[in-house]
């Protein structure tokens, strides 16, 4: 899923600082599974914001809703006749949705309230880890089924790098050296050899580097 | 290894069989050339080649090209050193022909520090290649004429292709199989990262020489004369993948106030003189980290002196 961390209060604050009446827009989607955007934190940002600006004497109306995707047209569609009603519309979706937002209501302006970070899973509740780049060519299965593109720090082909030690990375202790991971399991099921040739340069074009990306299914296309 | 691959000094020593000896130089942090040359003056006559560090440790600085380019200038031949961190293909490329065209004939090709560790942490990370397929890179270049891509280079740039090895990162299992990766990557021959821990390093050569990977590579071991307890204790700790036994730290204590340069540099020659005795070891790297100015004096204790000529 895409995990996304709630922006600090004090940069939502000065968003909205000109703003009397706004609207909070959650989504049922990745963000509500990964505890950042989805109807309870809609409710805990409402709450909060409302508290601090009453706390600076400015009191502020703010109602919520909470849509299936923000991804999608058809459930952009359903806040239609609503986003104009306020001064201001924040999205606790990934970057995904303020932008279709936008996008379906000119007029009016939306904020995102996330920082959207990476593709990745919970590793145990409450911690997210990063596990793919979005790279367009999926290469896990030569690395036993890590990515070393997502999760190296260099995103080396040919790792691990001189800066491995005690399965962390050169850049922090908190980070695992995936590619200590990659050798020490082929080495545990004896394939070792499949780590011996060297990898060739990888395309980066069906990568954000080729410009941005689009899926077309001419099966689904009207 | 019949015909010179690039001709240069390095790659003559070693062919005739001499135990080659390399030094390093970091560039200034501007464009300050007098500087420069002064960390250069030292190592005229006394290396048979210097490695120019390319924003080592992440930190800008002068660039390694053009370091290399002033070191030549200076009668010292260069190791130009390229990083993957900072270039992708094009920009790789486009150095490898700039350098070749200055006049430039070794290259060490490295995965570099993460921009994390600099002054810069905020840099986009690149890493369009890795150190490995740098290698493969220079080499096809040189051997094919070609461009990554396959079109016909108009004068190929025929440079000697280094690379580095840490024997001390782990997994420590793996480490000869990488070596081994990047000598069939195009490798002609390898520096060491700095030695300190003499057991575990003899134990990779004697892999290294049961591989037969000496054969077909030239490998220099790396030596980084100690100059303070402070610095010991800090490679150990707050270096990844550096391996400095407690042994040598208490050796440096144990030397007494204002002795401990002193004794680290006989570490350094004691180990130099091992190496020559190594086999499998074909030269030292002499990393004296702002410390050009003692490397005639290492030199020469060392008996490394005089540098053939070739």
């Amino acid at each position: 899923m895409i995990v996304a961390d709630r922006k600090p209060l004090a940069e939502i604050l000065e968003m909205i600082k000109e703003m009397n009446k706004i609207l909070i827009i959650g989504c049922k989607g990745c963000v509500t599974v990964c505890n950042v955007g989805g109807a309870k934190e809609v409710g805990i940002l409402a709450s909060t914001l409302k508290i601090a600006r009453k706390k600076e004497g400015r009191p502020i109306e703010i109602d919520e809703r909470t849509i299936e995707r923000q991804c999608d047209p058809e459930y952009i569609e359903l806040v239609k006749g609503d986003v104009d009603k306020y001064d201001g519309v924040i999205s606790m979706a990934c970057g995904v949705g303020p932008q279709f937002l936008s996008q379906a209501y000119p007029e009016q302006r939306f904020f995102p309230a996330v920082n959207t970070t990476f593709f990745g899973g919970a590793v145990q509740h409450g911690i997210w880890e990063e596990r793919c780049a979005g790279c367009g060519t999926c290469v896990i299965h030569y690395f036993g089924g890590m990515c070393p593109i997502a999760r190296c720090s260099k995103s080396l082909l040919n790792g691990p790098c001189g800066g491995s030690a005690g399965g962390k990375c050169e850049i922090s202790k908190d980070v695992d050296c995936i590619w200590d991971q990659i050798v020490r399991k082929k080495m545990e099921q004896g394939r070792l050899d499949d780590l011996l040739d060297v990898k060739p340069a990888k395309s980066w074009t069906t990568a954000r580097d080729g410009g941005p990306r689009k899926s077309r299914r001419e099966e689904l296309v009207q | 290894m019949n015909d010179l691959k690039s001709g240069s000094n390095l790659e003559k020593v070693l062919r005739a069989g001499h135990f080659a000896f390399t030094g390093e130089c970091g560039p200034p942090k501007g464009a300050n050339l007098e500087h420069l040359k002064e960390k250069i003056a030292p190592l005229k006559g006394m290396v048979d080649a210097v490695n120019v560090t390319d924003n080592q440790t992440a930190v800008v600085r002068l660039s390694s090209w053009a370091a290399s380019s002033i070191m030549l200038q200076e009668g010292v031949e260069p190791n130009f050193q390229m990083v993957c961190r900072d270039r992708n293909r094009l920009a790789m490329m486009s150095d490898i022909l700039g350098v070749y065209a200055m006049g430039i004939r070794n290259m060490l090709c490295l995965s570099g520090d993460h921009q994390r560790f600099g002054n810069h942490p905020e840099a986009k990370n690149v890493y369009d290649i890795d150190s490995m397929q740098l290698i493969a890179l220079a080499g096809k270049m040189r051997d094919e004429g070609k461009f990554m891509n396959d079109e016909e280079i108009d004068v190929p740039p025929r440079l000697f292709i280094g690379a580095a090895s840490n024997p001390f990162a782990e997994p420590h299992e793996y480490r000869v199989y990488r070596l081994a990766n990047k000598i069939a990557a195009g490798a002609d021959f390898i520096q060491t990262q700095c030695i300190y821990n003499m057991d575990r390093f003899r134990e990779f050569m004697k892999r290294v020489v049961d591989m037969g990977l000496h054969e077909k590579c030239y490998i220099l071991a790396g030596v980084t004369p100690m100059k303070s307890v402070g610095m010991a204790k800090y490679m150990a700790k707050s270096v990844p993948g550096m391996d400095v036994p407690d042994s040598l730290i208490q050796r440096l204590q144990g030397a007494g106030k204002g002795k401990v340069a002193e004794e680290g540099i006989k570490f350094a020659l004691e180990q130099i003189q091992e190496f020559r005795e190594m086999e499998g070891v074909a030269g030292v790297h002499l990393m004296a980290i702002e410390w050009e100015h003692k490397v005639p004096e290492i030199a020469e204790r060392a008996g490394m002196l005089p540098r053939p000529k070739v």
